[in-house]
């Protein structure tokens, strides 16, 4: 499988299952050629909405549909999206209206186009929310399996993708579990959870340090929320160090998810690897070296983590 | 419809508009200025316009209510309660720890609530979204929508007002959907023509592509009659405005900017339900003020 854009993957999968399934709408403010859903757009014309630019009005408008029984993806850019949090938190989490948001465009990776268009706080906004999971998928074949998932969840849900291709992570018998880690190299030294878009290069690091004899557990958290916690703590309790690897704030992400579930039940020495500031434009791998999200960087926390 | 009996809706907003002073004078607190001038709106929706069943609250074809100015919902409390949803005797745990009557509507707890609403702004455009998902559907069922005329100085209104007359078509028009404005020219803090004028309102909803009814909304006749020409409006939704009194009904509340989100004193509770259905009083008016009383013993 060829690198692929998690959002490309998404509005791919919605066409396929859009045959299948008349229940499926999509909404977009003016992003549908961003978000992807353009295809199914043009395949399915009177089932697809395009609501301006008016992401509140949207997100509202969505919630109308999941109560009269239809499945409405509901799409923008992550940090445009969230930021009508008020809407989100009452007309979909409160209402229990069975919304698939979608967020594409997350993370500093987005590059060029600079901070406000960067989704940074999108998970520490909805992790906030009693009843509205998180899944961010890692590779082409993860995001359609999320997607199929995500059509058939009874509640809302929240989709978080990005705007870069991303390197395959998932051979073609990895089936994507709602609620579970997946170990995607095992190691004893350290367990690093990883999350969307760096989870490559987090792979990439364990290469690195184990030719300097460190090895690292490296665990895709596709589902931020809720967190896969029994195995979380089997492998932390194996490794006896654990960091976090993600394009997001490392404040309400999932650094902070893992350190509220290792404070309360296991205290373990932990390290966030993630955005402290806000985001700028640039080039992605220069954004990522700078935020140490390259392999190097994820070598070199690893590195500090157990020399500490 | 044809040929509505006023007299029996008026007599149950009657009882409405004291149910809502006793609801909320056993809370403690809650909005009485607006329900007491939404109360004939919801009262003409409830008993002479849409199809529903009580034993049913989540039958598909029924007609949809969105009170997107979710703090005056002891209006709708009342209504649902008149129309079977539960008890009446419920409507004094408004507002009380584990009751389905939450302070502002709440979907989950108590069926029939058809959205959460109470962050205002937001209930029309989940309305527009339900017109749309009937429509979709296939289903031949009306949605009505009550705003606040305060609230409509939020933006996310005027994104659903621009959005839905052109929504769904050419092949699924929301012309199923009823804006109520519940203009009655009090927000919180003061008069609406002091706080954010919203004036010419007829004109601005006209340029946004609406049909504009208007209606003394305390005329359950004028009411009626515009949700027929509604519901007889093909191709676009249809929005009323609706002239209403702030606290309708009883006099010491009427008008009065002070009344918009206190609840009155046991002994005004009284003076205003006695104000309300004057003499000679129905039976079960006996029972409530007794009850007020007692909380005024307390």
């Amino acid at each position: 499988m060829a690198a692929k854009a998690s959002r490309a993957a998404f509005g791919e999968a919605l066409i396929e299952l859009g045959a299948k399934d008349e229940r499926i709408v999509t909404l977009d403010a003016d992003l549908s050629k961003s978000t992807m859903t353009g295809g199914f757009a043009k395949k399915y014309p009177g089932r697809a909405f395009n609501l301006g630019i008016a992401e509140s009005g949207m997100i509202g408008v969505a919630a109308g549909l999941a109560l009269t029984g239809h499945v409405p993806f509901a799409c923008s850019f992550a940090c445009f999206l969230t930021g009508r949090f008020e809407t989100i938190r009452v007309s979909v989490a409160y209402s229990d209206a069975p919304v698939k948001l979608v967020g594409t465009h997350v993370g500093v990776a987005i590059g060029e186009d600079g901070y406000t268009q960067m989704g940074l706080e999108d998970i520490a906004c909805l992790r906030a929310l009693p009843n509205i999971p998180i899944v961010q998928p890692a590779d082409e074949h993860e995001t359609r399996q999320a997607v199929a998932y995500a059509v058939e969840h009874p509640g809302p849900i929240y989709l978080r993708l990005t705007r870069q291709n991303l390197e395959p992570v998932h051979d073609a018998a990895y089936r994507f579990q709602f609620g579970k880690a997946d170990v995607l190299r095992p190691g004893h030294d350290v367990t690093v959870l990883a999350t969307g878009g760096p989870v490559w290069n987090t792979l990439e690091a364990a290469k690195k340090l184990a030719a300097e004899g460190i090895q690292a557990e490296v665990v895709n958290v596709a589902t931020i929320k809720p967190l896969d916690e029994v195995a979380i703590l089997r492998s932390a309790g194996r490794t006896g160090h654990v960091m976090t690897v993600e394009d997001h704030s490392i404040h309400g992400g999932l650094g902070s998810a893992v350190a509220e579930l290792l404070g309360e039940v296991m205290p373990t020495p932990m390290k966030r690897v993630g955005v402290t500031t806000f985001g700028e434009s640039g080039d992605l791998k220069g954004l990522y070296a700078k935020h140490g999200l390259d392999p190097d960087g994820i070598a070199g926390a690893v590195r500090k983590l157990l020399a500490r | 419809m044809a040929n509505p009996d006023l007299a029996k809706l008026e007599s149950i907003a009657r009882e409405g508009r004291a149910q809502i002073i006793r609801m909320l004078t056993h809370a403690g607190s809650g909005h009485p200025g607006g329900s007491l001038s939404a109360i004939d709106i919801l009262t003409t929706l409830f008993f002479n316009r849409m199809r529903y069943d009580p034993q049913r609250p989540h039958w598909e074809d029924r007609d949809r209510f969105v009170l997107s100015k979710g703090h005056c919902v002891p209006a709708q409390y009342y209504c649902m309660a008149k129309a079977g949803y539960f008890p009446m005797d419920r409507l004094i745990t408004l507002r009380k720890l584990g009751s389905p009557l939450q302070g502002h509507p709440d979907r989950v707890m108590l069926p029939g609530i058809e959205a959460a609403t109470g962050s205002l702004g937001q209930g029309l455009s989940v309305a527009v979204g339900m017109a749309l998902g009937q429509k979709l559907a296939g289903r031949n069922a009306r949605v009505y929508c009550v705003v606040g005329d305060g609230e409509i100085q939020e933006g996310q209104i005027w994104e659903s007002l621009m959005s839905a007359p052109k929504l769904g078509a050419p092949d699924h028009h929301v012309d199923n959907l009823c804006v109520i404005l519940d203009y009655n020219g009090i927000q919180l803090d003061n008069f609406v023509k002091k706080i954010l004028d919203l004036e010419p309102v007829t004109d601005k909803l006209k340029a946004f592509g609406w049909p504009v009814l208007e209606v003394n909304g305390h005329d359950i006749a004028q009411v009626d009659k515009a949700l027929d020409q509604a519901e007889a409006t093909k191709g676009a939704p249809t929005f009323i405005v609706a002239h209403t009194v702030k606290g309708k009904g009883v006099s010491f509340m009427e008008n009065d900017p002070e009344w918009h989100g206190k609840s009155p004193k046991p002994e005004e509770a009284v003076r205003a339900i006695q104000e309300i259905v004057g003499s000679p009083a129905p039976g079960w008016v006996a029972l409530i003020v007794a009850e007020i009383a007692a909380l005024g013993k307390k």
